[in-house]
């Protein structure tokens, strides 16, 4: 999609490394709610269309970074 | 898929590289320097604190060198530069990783104290300390390159 943003530019933009926000989107790490709220703000949309809470697969950033 | 190695992984091996390298070196250097040829220095509480307390500078300056060295070869051949923040996953994972090598030091100490306990050499009990100390390190790492590996 040409408005996607690279993990890079969604990591600057929050604060943290590339590594982390790879991390985050392969359910290797469960976010604060501090950065789990900075990278909703990124997209501009409410915390719960970022983010999915399974039992079975925990924390996983929905919202795609290419 | 098999994973790439991240930087910081790269970077963690290099301080577990390094430390092994480091405290060989120094470990042969001393022996050859002072304990070779004069084993009675062995009990000589003088000698382990003067040992001790140059072991830590020499450690923290090679260590600096080591991984200016390797950043600079790094960004040479992969042209990757190394993250200029700390971000809240690696300071969990720092975290969890100190727990885990202060259990392991604290552990040493209460063998070291063991050996006291059961009328050994004292040496016994410096050993056990800076091997335990070493011991707390390499695994700290290790545990580091875990919790990246397989997630926290």
């Amino acid at each position: 999609m040409a408005n996607e943003m690279t993990q890079q530019e969604l990591a600057d933009k929050t604060g943290v490394t590339r590594q982390t926000i790879v991390a985050i989107e392969n359910g290797k790490y469960s976010p604060t709610l501090e950065l789990s709220f900075r990278i909703a703000h990124v997209f501009n949309l409410p915390l719960e269309e970022v983010f999915s809470f399974n039992y079975d697969e925990d924390l996983v950033l929905r919202k795609g970074t290419k | 898929m098999k994973e790439k190695i991240t930087i910081q992984e790269k970077q963690i091996l290099v301080s577990v590289i390094s430390s092994i390298l480091i405290l060989g070196f120094y470990s042969l250097y001393v022996y050859q320097k002072y304990i070779a040829g004069n084993p009675e220095i062995l009990n000589d509480f003088k000698f382990w604190g003067r040992s001790f307390l140059f072991l830590i500078p020499v450690s923290i300056v090679v260590q600096i060198i080591i991984h200016i060295i390797f950043a600079i070869i790094n960004k040479i051949i992969t042209n990757e530069d190394f993250p200029s923040i700390t971000d809240e996953r690696d300071k969990l994972i720092e975290l969890k990783a100190i727990r885990i090598s202060h259990w392991i030091f604290i552990s040493g100490f209460v063998l070291s104290m063991g050996s006291l306990t059961l009328n050994m050499q004292p040496y016994v009990m410096f050993i056990t300390l800076i091997f335990s100390g070493f011991i707390a390190a390499i695994v700290s790492e290790i545990v580091k390159i875990y919790y990246y590996r397989k997630g926290i």
